[in-house]
């Protein structure tokens, strides 16, 4: 209020009447003062009083005292005397509502003056006392001010009933002012048409289901003339109606794209911006090799790259949605980098969007243009942008194979700046440069190495570590420069501390003879020094592989890396659909559906972009998949095919296991396993074979964690992690190690132990089936199913002696198959089989067996021998058995990757009538190792997205959607993406046979 | 749609605050003011979510608009109406300041009950506005019927832009081809990225309701002219001047409310009826085939690590008969400059410590000229190891021609029930063509 003050000598200044005196109402008593005057018998004062009270009221000051007094002045045939009392009224009414009911009569009288600017003026202020005893009287005059024969008082009043219906939804809908509002539609004048539009589709936004708009081609085209000639505002309301819009066939479509295209050369941007939401939008329904598709994509580029010659906040904003259209369509403004380019004034919320795009559009033709400006900007004086630019110059390098070696000199020149967070920026980029051309810049380690010291964020240092570790063999004193490190190693962040950890351990296994102490060192400060989970389950799991087996740990720790995705912060293409049906509104500005920050349930459904006529594909977008590369780890041919399929038996080769990785230590032997051959007998007997097998059912049994921990570490024994005790946590999958992909033998069976503990058996197992009719087999009956249980897939038989003579002798052999599946261990039939005895054996099986694409995929051809004879027969496998526990992608690879199958890899399914929401069925699914990696609603649907690893590394991902909404419609729609998409349909039997148990 | 608006001093203090909608509180005001105007530094973004509840603003020198709202809002619709908002404060009572705000916050409160209703966005042409928000504020009463539904209909109308019956005794329209012409190029030499943005700013003083059509040198235009073989003889060439190029090809354009876009999307013709007075008609953008006016060529020599030599030619590049006014330089000088030296062949220059910047100006230039300026830069040591970033050099200037090109070739007016026909308007033309960002690197 001082501000007010200061003013009062512009009390006296003569002829020129200014307002600026009425915020001098600080006084005490002034109230009191007030009160007077506003019954005072002289107009002027009276105005006079109520600009104070208004003046006052701006400030925050309460004046509602003066309720009845400012009332009383209502009635005046003074215009601007009568607008301000109504503006005191609009808020304090609330406050004060039995009073308010004073003001009714003239509200009530004004809607009927001659005067249509008064009519007006009292309908549109009575919408705005949300008092309900008022909204009562409002409906005559509405209804009356509704026809009324001024357009002003009727756009007015088609504003009123969005008010009212604010207020008082039941209301509206009884008095049937939304009929009237619809008729309003059809009126002669566009701004009616543009109010009516505005208020009606913010009623719908409330009732989302109720087809109040009805926009049908007749109204659409009532709305496209009203469109050429109501104001650049009715134009809008307009415009983001029309979007919601969805044309029955592409005909229809193009003929409305037509209409709206002139709206691009508007000068008001967001008429602009909203065009092209409705152009974006339709365009999906045209065909692709429609000229006037062509036509179109041409024509948008220009009014976009005209944006950005707005106001700064407004090319804020179309920069926001230049980022997504960007994604949807790059072709549309991949010719345009250069108007990206940063100027030296732009505001840094303009600089930065910029530099997100201009890495967006960054190809092989404009990369020399780019790099040149980008390290222009890496000068600059504002600490984020600079960060921004060195990491976008790393981008470059990882997306444009062509320029890697020239960012990589850009970065090694900024690096020799010195200036602090620019080395550092460089090193964290320089790292995702290694990883994506390993083997080619390894030369600039030593520049790097001369930095150690200027190096102080987690991040930084994080990056400088793993170089180190990744190249401990190319740098003579790695082991000294990680010393250094793990001086500090409590004050450290927890990132810096994993990957310190995972350097020594690196290093040690380059270099075991020089640093074995140091890696005691790390490890016993991860494990025994260190509170966090993390660390220590990575420090203890590092031990355990060291100790164990020095082999499987080089292989775990110094896998080769799955590839690194060459886009950044890609919005998820569902996301970026529903993102598109929003361009120009605030949603587009956070990249965030509005349900992400709108409360309540106003305007927060979810949006669709309408599928592409004429084609089954739904809505995604091939063009972005292009722009996207490979993220994932999951080798794309994974099933060789290896000659004759129906190879005889007898002639299998019967490779043993143990030809891969041993599936556990060397204390296991296992022999070669020749079913025909005489060994078999002997085999069986093998003192070494059974007390494998016996460790393994321990190990694969449910117990304890410690427990079965302990047990493992008393059999490898030898080192000193072994006398620790674990404390019982569970050894999970720390993320460090889970980039080494496709973990085999008897690394899988450790992962297994820790994956299998954790996990309760959910899984849906089949009722045996009968495999071998007892007719055919000469009196042995075989049947039984396959389950997945703790990680280990096991083949759960019955054998039945329908014969009349003991057999003995069992022994079990597999034809080789699609996913390798092979006994992990002799079958366990120690006693003979005497007539009509049934024995229950459960098989434990390995994946590591020889591998031939079967037909179908998922068919075992088994042989099983007793002391009678060899029996064959095959059986099917449901292919959830191969699912295995690790099988959650994170949600980022799981985005990359789905983008990067390409389309014709998707397969569609139904599965009918079925019963489960969402959140059971991914329970269930889960219970078979089908992950759901994510979870969104749109409209009424809920969409799972799930990730499924198989044994052999193949990841198959999954959309599933459930109806939610409708409980008549229970089918539930699969779409699954794999990279071997044969695979496919099988998933799809999994799915049917989970959700339906 | 827009909850709230509220316009605040620089301290942060509100002198305007009208609520729309019932979501937004009293508690809005406050937190724009802590997060937002009293946290300016780390505020980077002109949209700013605060608890749930979003706010857009604009500043306007050190006045700040702000609306706010709880929905997803159109926006693009909210910052160009708070520009609106701007453009008809402007229009009423001139510069936006605390004073002239609160000198006229009754009219603001009127103007924000008439131009957003429930937050949307109502007719805000100043035009139609001002026949009946008046700062006399009585006048409305005395309307007579006929008055009163006229000004309705323009509100609501299809020109609410041009109210009917306007007479004038000399029919007259002004046409200003205003051009800022931006660049950046390299220190060698090479063109980073040019582009001209115009502006055509009509003045008209016609009476009644006019008809015009508005013709270029629009290449898609001339193009098609030429291809049919029926050259509008009567009229080229009618007001501009008959040199420079044939056509330009244009890369985008807009327009005002009152141009018939459908009509220019089909026919590319510019047809409209003018409001009364100034307005903006079209913006347009080109980049190709630009006239860059004045070439910079930078030398900068590092002597050691205490001193700095500068030596900057510029030559203008245009006809010779035609002169450039207002022309600076600005060299940016290294934050730990001591002194400096500078000879300069023409104009004044001065090293002005405050803006680390030596400011070159040059009165008026003649075009195909060339001058230069030399300086000597003595630098303090500094420790800081942070190098020097080396701002470009930018340059202002006016030279009285369309760096783009363009050229009116006619506006032709019809008014077909007054009785004055095109011949009988008098027109007037004129070129500026404006430094926009025009910087080389050095």
């Amino acid at each position: 209020m001082e501000w007010a003050s200061q003013l009062c000598e512009n009390r006296g200044l003569g002829s020129k009447m200014t307002d600026s005196k009425y915020f001098t109402t600080t006084k005490k008593g002034e109230i009191f003062e007030l009160k007077a005057e506003l019954n005072s018998d002289k107009k002027e004062k009276k105005k006079e009083a109520v600009k104070k009270v208004i003046a006052s009221m701006t400030v925050g000051k309460d004046v509602s005292a003066l309720f009845p007094d400012v009332v009383n002045c209502m009635q005046t045939d003074n215009l601007e005397l009568k607008k301000l009392v109504y503006l005191y009224l609009m808020n304090y009414a609330k406050s004060q509502p039995d009073m308010a009911i004073m003001a009714v009569n003239t509200f009530v009288k004004d809607c009927e003056d001659p005067n249509p600017l008064i009519r007006a003026l009292a309908v549109r202020t009575m919408g705005c006392i949300r008092v309900d005893k008022i909204t009562e009287y409002l409906c005559e005059p509405l209804r009356k001010c509704l026809k009324d024969e001024d357009p002003y008082v009727r756009k007015t009043a088609a504003v009123c009933v969005a008010k009212l219906h604010d207020i008082n939804a039941q209301l509206v809908e009884d008095q049937g002012f939304l009929d009237t509002l619809k008729d309003l539609i059809s009126d002669s004048n566009p701004m009616v048409v543009a109010n009516a539009v505005a208020a009606l589709s913010e009623i719908a936004e409330s009732h989302p289901n109720s087809n109040l708009l009805d926009l049908n081609p007749q109204t659409i085209n009532k709305l496209l003339t009203a469109l050429n000639e109501c104001t650049e505002w009715g134009q809008i309301f307009i415009l983001d109606c029309l979007a919601n819009y969805t044309p029955r066939d592409d005909r229809e479509s193009q003929s409305i794209c037509e209409r709206v295209t002139p709206r691009l050369s508007h000068a008001n941007s967001a008429v602009v911006l909203s065009a092209v939401k409705v152009l974006m939008k339709f365009m999906e329904m045209l065909p692709k090799d429609l000229d006037y598709y062509g036509t179109l994509l041409k024509k948008l580029a220009p009014p976009l790259v005209t944006l950005l010659s707005a106001e700064p906040e407004l090319q804020y904003v179309a920069l926001r949605n230049i980022n997504l259209i960007v994604q949807k369509r790059p072709e549309i403004l991949k010719h345009e980098m250069k108007v990206f380019f940063v100027k030296y004034n732009d505001p840094i919320y303009v600089k930065l969007e910029k530099l997100d795009i201009m890495i967006r559009l960054a190809s092989q033709a404009n990369i020399a243009q780019v790099l040149a400006e980008l390290k222009e900007y890496a000068t600059e004086v504002d600490v984020d942008f600079v960060r921004k630019a060195v990491r976008a110059i790393g981008r470059c390098a990882i997306k444009v194979e062509q320029s890697a070696e020239r960012c990589v000199s850009t970065l090694l020149d900024l690096i020799q700046t010195k200036v602090n967070y620019v080395v550092q920026e460089a090193i964290v980029v320089i790292k995702d440069i290694f990883r994506k051309y390993p083997n080619k810049y390894e030369s600039v380690i030593a520049t790097l190495c001369e930095n150690l010291d200027s190096l102080d964020e987690p991040e930084a240092r994080a990056a400088m570590i793993w170089i180190v570790g990744e190249y401990a063999e190319r740098i003579d004193n790695a082991d000294e420069l990680l010393e250094s490190f793990l001086e500090g190693f409590h004050d450290e962040s927890t990132q810096v501390q994993l990957q310190l950890l995972t350097a020594i351990v690196k290093l040690f296994l380059k270099k075991p003879t020089e640093t074995q102490e140091l890696v005691q060192q790390v490890l016993s400060l991860a494990t025994q020094d260190s509170d966090n989970p993390d660390l220590r389950d990575r420090g203890y799991i590092y031990w355990r592989l060291l100790s164990t087996d020095p082999v499987a740990a080089k292989e775990v720790v110094l896998a080769e890396k799955p590839l690194i995705s060459e886009e950044t912060d890609l919005i998820e293409p569902t996301l970026l659909d529903e993102l598109i049906c929003h361009i120009g509104t605030l949603a587009s500005v956070y990249h965030k559906p509005p349900s992400a920050f709108v409360e309540g349930g106003r305007g927060v459904q979810h949006k669709r972009l309408p599928a592409r006529a004429g084609s089954g594909e739904s809505a995604e977008s091939p063009d972005v998949g292009q722009a996207v590369s490979a993220v994932s780890d999951a080798p794309p041919a994974v099933i060789p095919s290896q000659g004759d399929l129906l190879g005889d038996l007898l002639n299998l080769d019967l490779a043993p296991p143990t030809s891969n990785v041993p599936p556990v230590p060397s204390s296991m032997q296992m022999g070669a396993m020749d079913l025909l051959g005489g060994g078999l007998d002997s085999l069986m007997g093998d003192e070494s074979e059974t007390s494998a097998s016996h460790y393994r059912t321990e190990v694969q049994s449910p117990q304890p964690p410690e427990c079965s921990e302990r047990e493992l570490g008393g059999d490898v024994g030898g080192s000193p992690a072994m006398g620790v005790s674990l404390g019982g946590a569970p050894v999970g999958m720390p993320a460090g190690l889970g980039a080494a992909p496709a973990v085999g033998g008897g690394l899988g069976d450790l992962f297994d132990l820790g994956g299998g503990v954790g996990v309760t058996a959910g899984s849906y197992i089949p009722p045996k089936t009968v495999w071998l009719p007892a007719m055919k087999a000469k009196g042995l009956e075989i049947s039984g199913t396959f389950a997945r249980r703790s990680g280990v897939i096991h083949m759960d038989l019955s054998f039945t002696n329908k014969a009349m003579s003991v057999m003995t002798d069992f022994a079990i052999q597999f034809n080789k198959n699609s996913f390798g599946l092979a006994p992990a261990g002799p079958l366990q039939v120690l006693t003979p089989l005497s007539p009509n005895q049934t024995v229950d054996v459960s098989l434990p099986l390995s994946t590591t067996g020889p591998v031939m694409k079967m037909e179908p995929l998922n068919n075992l051809q088994v042989a099983v021998k007793n002391n009678i004879d060899v029996f064959y027969f095959s059986c099917q496998y449901p292919i959830s058995l191969l699912f295995v526990e690790d099988g959650k992608m994170d949600r980022q690879v799981f985005l990359a990757t789905w983008k990067d199958i390409p389309s014709e890899n998707e397969a569609q399914f139904q599965i009918k009538d079925c019963h489960l929401n969402s959140d059971a069925a991914s329970n269930k699914l889960q219970g078979s190792n089908i992950f759901t990696v994510a979870k969104r609603t749109v409209d009424t649907q809920d969409m799972l997205y799930q990730s499924v690893k198989l044994t052999n590394g193949i990841w198959m991902l999954a959309e599933l959607r459930i109806q939610t909404g409708n409980p008549n419609s229970t089918d539930l729609e699969l779409s699954v993406k794999c990279r071997a998409p044969e695979v496919s349909q099988y998933v799809y039997q999994c799915y049917e046979l989970i959700l339906r148990n | 749609m827009i909850g709230g608006l509220f316009i605040y001093n620089h301290k942060g203090e509100v002198l305007i605050s009208r609520v729309y909608r019932d979501d937004i509180g009293r508690n809005a005001v406050d937190a724009f003011r802590v997060n937002v105007i009293h946290a300016r530094q780390q505020v980077r973004s002109p949209v700013t979510n605060i608890a749930r509840t979003s706010f857009f603003h604009v500043k306007r020198s050190n006045i700040w608009l702000a609306a706010v709202t709880k929905q997803n809002v159109n926006a693009a619709m909210v910052f160009e109406f708070l520009y609106k908002m701007c453009d008809v404060m402007t229009a009423y009572f001139g510069k936006i300041s605390e004073e002239n705000i609160k000198n006229n916050f009754v009219l603001i409160y009127e103007l924000l009950d008439e131009i957003l209703d429930f937050g949307y966005p109502q007719n805000s042409e100043t035009g139609a506005l001002k026949t009946f928000i008046t700062q006399q504020g009585i006048k409305s009463q005395h309307h007579t019927k006929e008055e009163q539904s006229q000004i309705t209909s323009q509100v609501t109308g299809q020109i609410g832009w041009r109210r009917e019956g306007i007479k004038y005794r000399r029919n007259e329209l002004f046409l200003d081809v205003l051009e800022s012409v931006n660049l950046l190029m390299s220190p060698q030499g090479q063109v980073l990225s040019a582009h001209v943005s115009g502006r055509v700013v009509m003045k008209s003083y016609l009476s009644g309701m006019p008809e015009c059509k508005f013709g270029m040198n629009d290449k898609i235009v001339i193009d098609k002219q030429g291809k049919g073989g029926t050259t509008d003889e009567a009229g080229k060439s009618e007001l501009g001047g008959s040199s420079g190029k044939q056509s330009i090809a244009i890369d985008d354009c807009t327009f005002h409310q009152c141009v018939r876009l459908s009509k220019f999307d089909s026919e590319r013709s510019i047809s409209f009826i003018p409001p009364d007075g100034e307005y903006e008609l079209m913006r347009y953008r080109t980049t190709k085939d630009i006239i860059l006016p004045f070439r910079v060529i930078p030398l900068v020599r590092e002597v050691g690590r205490t001193k700095l030599e500068v030596k900057v030619v510029i030559k203008s590049n245009f006809k010779p008969s035609l002169l450039a006014q207002k022309i600076e330089v600005r060299i940016p000088t290294p934050l730990n400059t001591s002194g400096v030296q500078v000879i300069c062949m023409k104009g004044k220059a001065k090293y002005k410590a405050s803006e680390n910047a030596i400011v070159w100006k040059i009165k008026r230039m003649a075009g195909m000229k060339e001058s230069q300026i030399s300086a000597e830069i003595e630098l303090l040591p500094t420790n800081d190891k942070k190098k020097w970033a080396r701002p470009p050099i930018s340059m202002n200037f006016e030279v009285p021609f369309a760096p783009s090109g363009l050229k009116v070739r006619y506006l032709k007016v019809f008014e077909p029930k007054l009785n004055y026909s095109d011949h009988d308007v008098i027109k007037w033309v004129r070129y500026i063509g404006r430094s926009g960002i025009y910087e080389t690197r050095c």
